[in-house]
């Protein structure tokens, strides 16, 4: 057994009888080879740090704590390095104790939100805002990580300090939903961020040639008559954003890649060394341009949800790494906001509330491996912006997730957490949920049900 | 027939015997309209709210004849003049009019998808006249009823080639629909940047020449060229376009003997349609106007009674 076992240090808590699906080495590091089928085993923690994670009852020491967790799946908490929580400005669609609360309920730790509020976040002094809100909130997490302003206003003309912004908290920079039409702008503010170790994130969109988002051009745009979105759109300044990195040596990260186009770009740019990482949603991976064909505005989305072929191309580069990471984009509306004709309703799906469920319906389906669900939604993302991840060796953060793959739940108001419903998954049945999540070893939301529930 | 349908958003809600039955009951009422007293009790005390949220002239003057003929009560509502400058939104709009019990809302707006948007929240049928660049269900029916007594009912074999602004056309799109249906073909010409995209999933040919687009037509259905297209950059100039796809009678002479012209008009004279050729013996231009009254007519019937008319003795139904 580890170390601080064989010292008799005190265990907080022992979470007993979970499943895990990832390798387990004897002395309590991770590593080895996973099991396929998943095997029960034993997290014990203390001092809010994970001290081994054992073959279940293979520890007998008892905890300040146990908890019984029947079975259920065993995962690290996500991180998600793209959220919209409107506060300040928009509180009305969502703030960050709400969103913050359906991150909790949603099973992530980290949550980077971006600049786009009212004021936007190009000042310290709404960046401590932010901070503070989500302390006054929920001060044992989940955690936030406020993403500055790219250029003031996000108006694409000047640079934000990035300076203070970045001495304030904020761990990225974005000119996100409003791409920087400048290259040469675009390029200098690379350089800028740089200096200060921070990494850009482009939400990838030439402007000039997707005047009108939400709908993907294709078959159902021109049946529809609707005014479209091409995705070569998104490719030409995906190329754009690896050319510069490349000639550069500057680090890039792509928000949600929509489409085979750049996976294609993406994977070509790795080939030559260019230090890029990108990020896909949930909806690009379960969802097409059909589900706008009747005119759902809940499917209105920047970018636009695309085709067969791109779903299939994605989930390849998610698998293989030439996507790095997954993140929800959430971005919350209020009903009468998407309750508009389809060209009048802002785009944005709401997804902390949605997004663990519908990827793990993806690894249960054999469509996405459990290692590749795990880099996606927590080594990579910890890595690229230097989030605290929990890889359950011994001192990492006990920040992790009891969830119950088995329970069906409708997405519906009663459930979600988010202030705004806006999700095109509104109304069905999604199967499994968090019921318990534990950050730093303090359980923050906590639903076990009671009696013993089958395993698989 | 018993009229199964609440709202007509686009003739894809319908099948060849339903728009059969359409073309029948309209082709009682122009006989009715060519009496010398048009007006017959048949809607007497129904009302129809003529919601016209962007600019129309003649679809709007063919609803609120054909309403009136009929003896119902039309109301106009317009963009201007209506709460909809104040910010209002559709939904507000829509259930304010509903508060008002019309029987009928005929709905022309800007937005694609509008007139489904009203109807999935009325109980009172929504008849679409107009929406985006999404559908123009009437204008296919009555360009189908001007089409139907040319060929006496006969589209088999026949040959339709839609020209110009195809992209932004709803006329367009409905009458693809509409014309597949009943047994015809469709082309289509225009020059790409007017084009929607995917085209391959269209049940048409495509041409960019329209000397060869005209070989062997029945019909050339021109529409009707926007001037913003030329500032959007989508097309160099009036003069080009003219030149490549304006309509003469160079191009009829290829087409199949007794081709006739139509257009949804307005129309731009020396633009998308040369003057001698929209005056000439082969235009329906006027005809598809006349033709429009008594299908919206018989649209209205249809509609807000939900049953085929029954004709009494002196040909008037009741």
């Amino acid at each position: 057994m580890t170390e601080a076992i064989e010292k008799g240090k005190k265990l907080d808590l022992a979470v007993r009888g979970v499943l895990w699906f990832g390798a387990v080495k004897a002395g309590g590091k991770t590593g080895g080879k996973a099991k396929k089928g998943g095997r029960l085993v034993d997290v014990l923690v203390a001092r809010g740090r994970i001290v081994s994670l054992a073959p279940a009852g293979s520890v007998d020491m008892r905890a300040a704590r146990e908890v019984e967790a029947h079975g259920m799946v065993l995962l690290p908490s996500l991180t998600d390095v793209h959220t919209h929580l409107r506060e300040p400005g928009q509180e009305y669609k969502e703030d960050i104790a709400s969103g913050l609360g359906a991150a909790a309920y949603g099973g992530f730790s980290n949550i980077m939100c971006m600049a786009n509020t009212k004021p936007v976040n190009d000042t310290s002094s709404v960046t401590e805002f932010m901070l503070d809100q989500a302390r006054a909130s929920w001060p044992h997490g989940p955690r936030l990580y406020p993403i500055g302003a790219l250029t003031k206003g996000l108006k694409g003309e000047d640079l934000a300090p990035m300076a203070e912004l970045a001495e304030a908290g904020c761990r990225a920079f974005s000119n996100d939903g409003k791409p920087v039409p400048s290259t040469e702008l675009f390029r200098r503010a690379m350089e800028y961020a740089q200096d200060l170790g921070r990494v850009v994130i482009d939400h990838c969109e030439d402007p000039y040639l997707a005047p009108a988002a939400g709908m993907n051009e294709g078959e159902v745009s021109s049946r529809l008559g609707m005014p479209a979105q091409p995705d070569v759109a998104e490719a030409v300044q995906v190329a754009r954003d690896v050319l510069l990195a490349e000639y550069l040596h500057s680090p890039v990260h792509l928000a949600h890649i929509s489409c085979e186009r750049s996976v294609a770009l993406i994977r070509f740019a790795k080939a030559r060394g260019v230090d890029v990482t990108a990020e896909t949603c949930p909806h690009y991976l379960v969802m097409t341009e059909a589900e706008a064909a009747g005119y759902s505005s809940l499917a209105k989305v920047s970018p636009p949800l695309r085709t067969g072929a791109d779903v299939e191309a994605l989930l390849a580069a998610l698998e293989d790494g030439t996507i790095d990471m997954l993140a929800t984009d959430h971005a919350p509306h209020a009903a009468h906001e998407k309750e508009v004709e389809f060209d009048q309703a802002p785009c944005g799906i709401s997804g902390l509330d949605t997004a663990l469920s519908t990827t793990w319906g993806l690894v249960r389906a054999g469509r996405l491996s459990f290692e590749a669900f795990l880099r996606a939604w927590t080594t990579a993302p910890c890595r690229r912006f230097g989030l605290p991840v929990n890889a359950f060796n011994p001192g990492d953060p006990a920040d992790f997730v009891l969830f119950d793959q088995n329970i069906e739940w409708m997405v519906d108001a009663a459930s979600m957490k988010s202030k705004s419903k806006n999700t095109p998954l509104y109304g069905r049945l999604l199967r499994g949920r968090v019921a318990a999540h534990f950050l730093a070893g303090k359980s923050v939301v906590e639903n076990i049900p009671a009696g013993k529930r089958p395993g698989l | 027939m018993q009229w199964r349908h609440k709202d007509l958003l686009d003739v894809s809600q319908l099948n060849a015997d339903e728009v059969r039955h359409i073309l029948t009951t309209a082709a009682y009422f122009r006989e009715i309209n060519s009496r010398p007293v048009k007006k017959v009790p048949t809607l007497k005390g129904r009302s129809v709210v003529l919601f016209f949220a962007e600019p129309s002239t003649r679809t709007k003057t063919s609803f609120d004849m054909a309403g009136k003929r009929l003896s119902a009560d039309t109301f106009a509502l317009g963009k201007s003049g209506s709460s909809i400058v104040k910010g209002e939104s559709l939904k507000d709009t829509a259930l304010t009019l509903q508060a008002m019990n019309p029987d009928g809302i005929v709905i022309r707006h800007s937005s694609s998808g509008a007139a489904q948007f009203l109807a999935e929240r009325l109980e009172c049928s929504v008849i679409n006249a107009g929406d985006g660049r999404h559908a123009h269900p009437t204008q296919a029916l009555l360009d189908a009823l001007t089409f139907s007594r040319r060929w006496k009912g006969d589209f088999v074999g026949k040959t339709v080639l839609i020209l110009g602004d195809i992209a932004h056309s709803r006329v367009a799109r409905s009458n693809v629909i509409l014309l597949n249906m009943l047994g015809a073909r469709v082309r289509l010409c225009g020059p790409r940047t007017l084009l929607p995209p995917r085209l391959d999933t269209w049940p048409v040919e495509v041409f960019s020449d329209l000397l060869t687009a005209c070989r062997g037509v029945d019909a050339v259905m021109c529409l009707r060229l926007q001037l913003e297209r030329m500032h959007a950059g989508l097309i160099p100039d009036m003069r080009e376009y003219s030149r490549t796809f304006g309509l003469g009678a160079r191009h009829l002479r290829l087409a199949a003997p007794g081709c006739c012209v139509l257009h949804p008009g307005p129309i731009n004279r020396g633009v998308e349609i040369d003057s001698d050729v929209a005056d000439s013996a082969e235009s329906l231009i006027l005809e598809q106007v006349e033709n429009g009254v008594a299908v919206r007519m018989a649209l209205l019937f249809l509609y807000l009674t939900r049953k085929s008319p029954e004709m009494n003795q002196s040909g008037i139904p009741e």
